[in-house]
């Protein structure tokens, strides 16, 4: 049973999402829920803090793509900071880093994003 | 090279839902044994999950298992991950990539690309009573002292 949780907060206009857990199917859906709720009341800016998810795998991570695509709608934006160096791997990998920005802490994510 | 004296751990799956994080946590032994790179250990754990993964969704019942083999051969370790599902062809799988996925309806579909990028060899041998991936990762040669 996937153990995950994840925690929705706002600096401004960008939500941060910081989310606890393996991000498989169940993690992405779990993030994914939070992105829209929040595009929904008006949001399209998004950071996600994967500092307590360092295992993932390419099911949850494609809910990722999910996400950037609904972003592109909207001309909003998806990054994430203190990844690990795997899960970065990943995202190049997959191409999500064509798509959504890799920051390196909280603050350079919130001044790439303004 | 023999495999026949290669240490090896064998590992028996069932297939309930995060189950491959007991096959990470076998690899990150066995790299450590190795002195794998840290690098290297997470390489191979998500390699594994990939295709424990696909070995479970591959399997036609819930009851069947899925086998992971971990054979050190010098230098090099082997990983084998054995399914008794219908099989497939690795040559018709196409390779993803993220513009034709953006605006299809199915995003999924990456993990045979994530082992081949994450891995220094992968096999696949696969008949309609079962597919094995086998993946190999090498030590890297660190700069002695």
């Amino acid at each position: 049973m996937s153990d995950f949780s994840l925690n929705v907060r706002e600096e401004g206009d960008i939500v941060i999402i910081e989310t606890t857990g393996y991000l498989n199917n169940v993690g992405g859906e779990k993030v994914s829920e939070a992105c829209y709720e929040k595009m929904d009341s008006g949001k399209k800016h998004f950071l996600l803090n994967l500092e307590k998810s360092k295992v993932v795998n390419s099911i949850g991570v494609s809910i990722l793509i999910e996400i950037i695509e609904k972003l592109q709608d909207v001309d909003g934006k998806l990054g994430y900071y203190n990844l690990a160096p795997i899960v970065e791997k990943t995202f190049n990998i997959m191409g999500l880093t064509k798509y959504s920005t890799v920051y390196y802490s909280e603050a350079e994510g919130l001044e790439g994003m303004a | 090279m023999s495999s026949k004296n290669s240490p090896r751990v064998e590992l028996t799956l069932p297939i309930i839902p995060d189950m491959e994080l007991a096959a990470t946590k076998t690899a990150e032994v066995v790299a450590k044994h190795m002195n794998l790179t840290e690098d290297q250990s997470a390489e191979i754990g998500m390699a594994i999950i990939e295709a424990t993964i696909n070995a479970f969704e591959h399997s036609e019942s819930d009851s069947e298992n899925v086998e992971i083999h971990f054979i050190i051969q010098d230098d090099t370790l082997v990983i084998k991950v054995t399914d008794k599902g219908k099989g497939f062809d690795p040559s018709k799988v196409k390779s993803p990539n993220i513009e034709e996925k953006l605006g299809a309806d199915r995003k999924r579909g990456w993990g045979l690309k994530l082992i081949q990028e994450l891995m220094d060899t992968v096999e696949y041998e696969s008949t309609p009573e079962g597919t094995t991936v086998t993946m190999t990762k090498k030590k890297k040669n660190l700069e002695r002292r």
